[in-house]
């Protein structure tokens, strides 16, 4: 796993992996946002935080399952519907290459 | 500086991906199949919709439990899903709902044998994670069919123990058949259940780091796993001995040409950025719970194996042709009876025969277990010899019908009347003079000659131990 640097945000860097165009002054905007976003949840560092398990939800709820039984799945039609475009019932997208 | 190629040896890993062959999809209700048309399966949630939430299919837990008890794993009490990013048409989320730092089970591992030579291989942990859909390649455009995204997916990591592809080939067989026996993956390789990527990398032996390694991703079959491990352990063997650097890369395995090619992937793809998936609540098992699916755990191969030894006096070699297939193992302990070193006889020849021959799963096989037994103790009772037996069993397996009133219908019960052999006896012995003459004069092969002459005039129902008895007492005077 990459190791994130804690202390700055690399915009471009982030735009680029969530696929986002930004121009000049989007990057520039953004930067400053984030790096005061970042600032803010650094004041985090300043609690002790010795033996506290790490928290993945902050809400306590446990085991939410569901039964293994069938139920109906969507129309063909409906759901090619909402595809940006359909080929032999399959979803069309750009060429992938592999 | 080039590194003598007769020093390095290959370090292999294997990553699994199990489909689980539970009725829902993980996250929906949308049924697991394989032969509906394309996108019939699919719902919001599957195909990703805003809105709509996740919720996990108990049955996929218990099943991924399962699965690390039967390898001996260590079952996490508390485990969590995490999404990994990353955009690609057939993951309609843009994300994968997997598990990162808390899998289910972690540990365990499976021994293999190769060549007599038996090897403990580690697993490092299996997680519980979602499959995507199914992509096919068209002119100018690629095509997605959702059915399969959402269908869970079990993904077993050895620790980097393997070292050469028979060891990987005995791995992923013995892998599959305890799959099969824990019955939670239908295993079938062609509809991509099981399928494998593969971490290589080649260093001297001995040295404390690895060498650079390379993924050959999503490998479906166990034959192309052997096939391309061969071919790229000598490729970088042969590259790092020609003082060749390495690069770390994804390659695909060319089944027709028969090589590993590079994927070349860009760098920026591999940051996944894993967080906790805030849809989804943490998963915690009690101790109870954990024992609860231990108890309902079935017999495993090795162990059956061992049993069948022990009790019902089998070789170690028969009892493990017989357990290598559950279904196979099944049918012989119900038919096995009051004589199951014939019953394994009868499983081994004919009725895998049978099964070879045909598109038959011994599930479906039509001779009844019980039917077996019956026949077996006609054998034993010397109603039938083994021949006309086989004859009997032909009938069952075309007609159906139970044995002994199969022999009587058609007169099939073996003759073991001394008078009327000795009266077969009599008639070869004065027939095949020159025969005879063969045998008195020390030809054993000969007695051979004459005793299939008495089964024939006794159109093969007679005693074979009593003409083979009667033809030497008869010949032995003068």
């Amino acid at each position: 796993m990459n190791t994130p640097d804690t202390d700055h945000i690399d915009v471009r860097y982030v735009a680029k992996l969530a696929r986002i165009d930004l121009d000049e002054a989007e990057v520039t905007a953004l930067q400053s946002q984030l790096d005061e976003v970042l600032a803010f949840v650094h004041q985090l560092d300043e609690l002790d935080f010795e033996g506290v398990e790490p928290l993945s939800h902050p809400h306590p709820l446990e085991n939410v399952f569901r039964e293994d039984v069938v139920e109906a799945s969507l129309e063909h039609e409906e759901m090619i519907r909402n595809a940006p475009g359909a080929v032999q019932q399959l979803v069309r997208v750009p060429q992938m290459i592999e | 500086m080039s590194i003598s190629a007769s020093k390095l040896v290959p370090t292999i890993g294997l990553e699994t991906h199990v489909q689980l062959n539970t009725n829902t999809k993980i996250w929906c209700g949308c049924a697991v199949r394989s032969d509906a048309p394309p996108n019939t399966l699919v719902c919001p949630v599957c195909l990703g919709y805003p809105g709509s939430l996740p919720v996990l299919n108990r049955e996929a837990v218990r099943k991924t439990v399962m699965t690390g008890l039967l390898l001996g794993c260590e079952i996490a009490q508390v485990s969590k899903h995490d999404r990994k990013s990353y955009f690609y048409p057939d993951m309609p989320k843009n994300y994968q709902i997997t598990q990162y730092d808390q899998p289910l089970c972690l540990g365990g591992g499976i021994e293999i044998e190769v060549n007599g030579v038996k090897r403990f291989i580690r697993i490092n942990r299996i997680h519980l994670e979602e499959d995507v859909g199914k992509s096919t390649h068209l002119r100018g455009a690629s095509g997605i069919d959702y059915n399969r995204a959402g269908t869970p997916l079990m993904e077993i990591v050895t620790e980097p123990d393997l070292h050469n592809e028979d060891e990987a080939f005995a791995y992923l067989t013995a892998l599959k058949r305890i799959l099969q026996y824990g019955g939670v993956s239908d295993c079938n390789l062609e509809e991509g259940n099981i399928r494998c990527d593969i971490n290589v990398s080649v260093a001297e032996a001995g040295a404390d780091v690895l060498g650079v390694k390379a993924e050959i991703k999503n490998m479906n079959t166990f034959r192309g796993v052997h096939r391309a491990l061969a071919y790229e352990v000598r490729r970088q063997i042969k590259a790092v001995g020609a003082g060749e650097r390495l690069v770390q890369e994804t390659r695909r395995w060319d089944d027709e040409q028969g090589v590993t090619r590079s994927m070349r992937t860009k760098e920026d793809a591999h940051d996944y950025r894993y967080f906790p998936d805030p849809d989804l609540a943490r998963i915690r098992l009690t101790e109870a719970e954990i024992e609860g699916w231990r108890a309902e755990l079935p017999e495993l191969p090795a162990k059956r194996q061992a049993r069948f030894v022990e009790e019902y006096g089998l070789s170690d070699y028969d009892a493990g042709v017989l357990v290598a297939d559950k279904g196979i193992a099944d049918y012989f302990e119900a038919a096995a009876g009051k004589n199951p070193k014939a019953a394994a006889n009868w499983v081994m020849t004919e009725v895998m025969r049978v099964l070879s021959e045909s598109d038959l799963e011994i599930g479906d096989f039509p001779v009844p277990t019980a039917g077996l037994s019956a026949l077996i103790a006609l054998v034993d009772k010397g109603t039938l010899n083994s021949t006309k037996a086989k004859e009997v069993f032909a009938v069952m397996l075309k007609e159906g019908g139970d044995p002994a009133k199969i022999v009587e219908a058609r007169g099939m019960a073996q003759v073991s009347d001394t008078g009327a052999i000795e009266g077969f006896v009599n008639e070869v012995i004065d027939e095949n003079g020159k025969v005879v003459d063969d045998y008195r004069s020390g030809k054993e092969s000969a007695l051979q000659f004459l005793m299939g002459q008495v089964m024939k005039k006794s159109r093969g129902k007679a005693n074979p131990p009593m003409v083979l008895d009667l033809l030497k007492q008869k010949l032995a005077k003068p």
